[in-house]
């Protein structure tokens, strides 16, 4: 089971996806913002991330490298929109392996509780984008057993 | 798979008919009428939905005498967990090791040791 949930609505440029965890928000906000916490969760554990810059702040640019155990590289970019804060985190984010096709993520964290939800807004520019996107941009080369199809029904009926 | 495949295999399940429909499907083949049966709904509607289903792969259509039998086609659900579990798959194991990071530094807190 699943603890990360993800929703992609057909026909909607969008991604959202919720977790919650068990620290309060400024910890968690300290992980998702400085880039020597954030290389150590960041993608599977196969893959190592390499922050090129991290400049947390309005206007500020980003750009991180993941390398596969392969050799292969995929860079991303993109600029912080506003003060980025525990209430939100609002930033660009691009593919450079598909450049030209820019997304615009909004990150929120509510603490309750002692534990945060972190809640992820991704919106595309189209929903061939977005489609594209989990289709490739975060391609791992994974082969994916098939899966049972009632579960799959079952899934697609919650999602 | 091909963006606008997925988006046309999007479209046809976003309806809980057309869900209710493949599901049925999953016990075997079945004929207008049957799949109408559990439903408020005429028959034409339900056609209407095998339509939809049959453009977007989804199933495929045959005759046995006077009846059309449809059938589920499994390839296109697939391709579209395949889709899905990938980026899933991603955010599951990074989201694991940050719960293991925040462990790891609110026990360095608790020590005394502040990272």
């Amino acid at each position: 089971m699943s603890k990360t949930e993800i929703t992609a609505e057909p026909g909607i440029p969008l991604i959202v996806m919720t977790r919650d965890f068990d620290a309060p928000r400024d910890l968690v906000f300290r992980a998702y913002t400085e880039p020597q916490l954030l290389v150590r969760w960041l993608g599977p554990r196969d893959l190592t991330t390499t922050v090129d810059r991290y400049d947390v702040r309005d206007g500020g640019r980003w750009r991180y490298v993941q390398r596969d155990p392969e050799g292969n590289e995929h860079g991303f970019h993109g600029v912080f929109h506003g003060a980025p804060s525990p209430e939100a985190i609002v930033q660009t984010f691009e593919y450079e392996g598909v450049p030209g096709h820019v997304m615009l993520e909004t990150t929120t964290f509510e603490e309750r509780g002692g534990t945060t939800l972190v809640r992820t807004v991704s919106s595309f520019q189209s929903v061939a984008d977005r489609d594209g996107m989990v289709a490739s941009g975060m391609e791992r080369g994974v082969h994916e057993g098939d899966e049972r199809l009632c579960e799959l029904l079952a899934r697609l009926q919650v999602g | 798979m091909a963006a606008d495949r997925l988006s046309l295999v999007f479209g046809a399940l976003a309806d809980p008919t057309r869900r209710a429909i493949l599901t049925r499907l999953t016990e075997g083949e079945a004929t207008v009428a049957e799949l109408a049966a559990p439903f408020r709904v005429s028959q034409p509607a339900i056609s209407r939905h095998l339509k939809v289903l049959e453009a977007a792969g989804l199933i495929s259509r045959s005759r046995r005498a006077t009846a059309r039998l449809s059938r589920l086609e499994a390839e296109p659900l697939r391709e579209v967990t395949t889709w899905l579990a990938r980026y899933q798959r991603f955010w599951d194991e990074s989201h694991e090791r940050l719960d293991d990071l925040l462990a790891a530094l609110q026990a360095a807190d608790q020590g005394g040791h502040n990272e």
